[in-house]
């Protein structure tokens, strides 16, 4: 009875292992088919990461990804530090409420997020108009333009905004593990506020950081709806592209490039995890 | 030597309304060893934290060398302490931790430009405290693997590097233990005669501060209750706190008839204190190791023992007189339920003027719950709680 129910319980995980990973592992396998049927095997060949290469839109839409995501790593990164500090000095009573509305934005639906960044634009875009105008006609030195589009800004300012709680959630545990009177002693042994903070809290706080950041490039790199209520027109990321192949005429260039994305994110997760319990090591041996 | 170093004049401190420290008025000599004695939450750690620059008292002032410095912040202090668990920086090895507040560029007495100092001057400087709190060859040790009082040693010569002219110590050894702890209070006492700074020590263990202080500060329910050497502490306690806090004893009403004689248990004692009004009434002290056991019949008090406890060196022996038990260390076995009789000479009896802690404190009635706590410095704190001081 027992032996029947570990061999039920391997066939369910095992079902479930499937279900998650074969139609990737399918889709990897096909980007490699010699061919442009997506069910027959046609023997092997790398054509279509070569045709990716030479496609001018999507290497575009991979430039735009990869500046898109290092740079509101960059920026989210720091803000969502200082803003991480400044939750750390808080009182209580301030910190728990401001906690959950930091973290609302990670459960928040994406269309929901990306809905309302795009209606936040449109209606900046239009007090702008106004407010242009009126600065235009009331003097002759400058010309305001009147004029904005949602482009490369948007997607920056909408990826830096759901980039930054992940970042705050990574930094603040180390802040917490990090013993009070390290701020107090540097301080005490000639160091200003800002000193200290260089010289002690970054390096005890910089495990953290960096998880914060890879965290926050993974959620740039892989993110397709807010990207796409807020990048307009002229703008596209390679999750985009692949959105607009799927509508157009089917081809195996979309197996190679999301079997990139896939491989791209996975080993990001990868290192985020390693890392999480090469520290765990270290602070348990601290503790010894 | 008797140079008054800083001084705490008529300072407060309130947290949200609540009072921690009570109008204290300290000054520190140069050059010697204070320890701030009490109770958690009395406001020892309070008042090193003022001094260190980290707290900016309510009221009062802070003086250094005579000015006013209640406004400088610690960095521009000419003060450096030893942190409670020790607050070594993890990512730094030893040498690092302790060249730490020399690689920080100061600003010169005369100008506003940044003074460094030389690497060659760090580097011996380093080598030097680390021979001085012996641990020479560690410089490249990492703090995490050092023993307790390895890191306890890096910490004082982390602080001891920058040439303080005033050590603080919040309670260093509170994390070692016991054998440990003898062995740092000799080196810290060393250390201290070897640099010839003042140290300001935080400390609720009272043998720590008997055995290291030249000075000792006991404080409760942040007031100052008692300032002296550990021999004025000891032998004649303010009142009944300092008296119950540091060391044990027994704890009498009694009624000063004249000078040199008191009475209490309807008998007169002769006793050493005077300049008490007449039939004025007092507490009357008598430590347990002070009481000589006789047979019966040549005792001034008769008592029976009610507990024995063998504690090495010493038995405590509990015995009641009328009602009223007193703790007697005694090097002689009496056993339970035996009939003794007991001595006490004039230079036994101590009188102290009554005070709020009267009544408190010095009585063995409750001798077995009371006798763990009075092991630890907590259970001083816990005692202290139970009889009702501090809520």
């Amino acid at each position: 009875m027992k032996r029947h129910g570990r061999t039920l319980n391997r066939l369910l995980m095992a079902l479930v292992f499937l279900f998650l990973y074969a139609p990737i592992f399918v889709l990897i396998v096909f980007s490699f088919n010699d061919s442009s049927s997506r069910t027959v095997w046609q023997g092997f060949t790398l054509r279509w990461y070569v045709e990716l290469v030479q496609d001018r839109q999507i290497m575009s839409a991979l430039s735009a990804t990869l500046l898109v995501s290092l740079l509101s790593t960059v920026i989210a990164t720091a803000a969502g530090t200082m803003a991480a500090v400044g939750f750390f000095s808080m009182k209580k009573r301030w910190r728990r409420p401001l906690l959950t509305v930091n973290s609302i934005p990670m459960t928040n639906a994406d269309i929901v997020t990306g809905v309302s960044l795009c209606l936040l634009f449109v209606a900046f875009f239009a007090g702008w108009e106004t407010f242009a105008q009126s600065v235009n006609a009331a003097q002759g030195l400058i010309r305001l333009p009147t004029r904005l589009h949602m482009g490369f800004g948007t997607l920056l300012i909408a990826h830096i905004t759901f980039n930054i709680p992940y970042v705050i959630l990574n930094v603040l545990p180390k802040l917490r593990q990090m013993d009070k009177n390290l701020v107090d002693a540097a301080q005490d042994l000639g160091c200003t506020w800002m000193q200290a903070f260089w010289k002690v809290v970054l390096p005890e706080i910089k495990p953290g950081i960096v998880s914060g950041a890879l965290i926050a490039f993974t959620m740039s790199v892989d993110d397709f709806v807010i990207s796409y209520f807020t990048a307009g027109s002229a703008t596209s990321t390679l999750a985009m592209v692949v959105y607009g192949m799927t509508k157009r005429r089917i081809s195996p260039k979309i197996n190679a490039i999301s079997s990139l994305l896939f491989g791209t994110v996975l080993a990001l997760l990868v290192i985020v995890n390693v890392r999480e319990a090469r520290q765990e090591k270290q602070m348990a041996q601290r503790r010894l | 030597m008797s140079k008054k170093l800083i001084r705490l004049a008529d300072c407060c401190m309130a947290f949200d309304g609540e009072l921690v420290l009570d109008h204290i008025n300290l000054y520190f000599n140069d050059s010697e060893f204070l320890t701030l004695l009490g109770p958690s939450g009395c406001g020892k750690t309070t008042t090193l934290r003022i001094i260190g620059g980290f707290l900016t008292p309510t009221s009062g002032e802070v003086l250094f060398d005579g000015a006013r410095i209640n406004d400088i912040p610690p960095n521009l202090r000419q003060v450096n302490t030893v942190f409670q668990r020790y607050a070594l920086f993890p990512h730094l090895n030893v040498f690092e931790n302790v060249a730490f507040g020399l690689r920080i560029p100061k600003t010169a007495d005369d100008g506003r430009k940044k003074v460094r100092v030389p690497e060659e001057e760090i580097r011996s400087r380093v080598l030097e405290m680390l021979e001085v709190v012996s641990l020479k060859g560690f410089e490249r040790r990492r703090i995490n693997e050092l023993s307790g009082g390895q890191q306890q040693r890096v910490a004082i010569a982390r602080a001891l590097v920058n040439r303080p002219k005033v050590l603080l110590l919040d309670e260093p050894l509170g994390a070692l233990d016991l054998r440990l702890r003898k062995d740092m209070q000799s080196e810290l006492k060393r250390i201290q005669q070897q640099l010839g700074i003042t140290f300001i020590y935080v400390t609720h263990d009272q043998e720590e501060a008997l055995a290291m202080s030249d000075t000792i500060v006991v404080m409760d329910q942040g007031r100052i209750q008692q300032i002296g050497t550990p021999e004025d502490i000891y032998n004649e306690p303010k009142n009944a706190f300092v008296a119950d806090f540091i060391g044990e004893s027994n704890i009498l009403d009694g009624v000063m008839h004249e000078d040199y004689v008191v009475e209490f248990f309807n008998r007169k004692f002769k006793c050493l204190d005077k300049g008490f009004a007449p039939m004025e009434s007092v507490d009357v002290v008598i430590r347990p190791e002070d009481i000589d056991i006789v047979p019966q019949e040549k005792g001034q008090l008769r008592g029976t023992v009610t507990s024995v406890t063998f504690k090495g060196v010493h038995y405590d022996t509990i015995v009641d007189f009328k009602g009223f038990k007193w703790l007697i260390q005694t090097t002689d076995y009496h056993p339970e339920g035996e009939t003794i009789g007991i001595v006490l000479n004039p230079d036994d009896i101590h009188i102290m003027r009554k005070s709020e802690y009267s009544g408190m404190f010095g009585d063995y009635s409750s001798y077995s719950e009371e006798y763990e706590e009075i092991g630890g410095f907590d259970g001083a704190e816990e005692a202290a709680r139970e009889a009702g001081h501090e809520e």
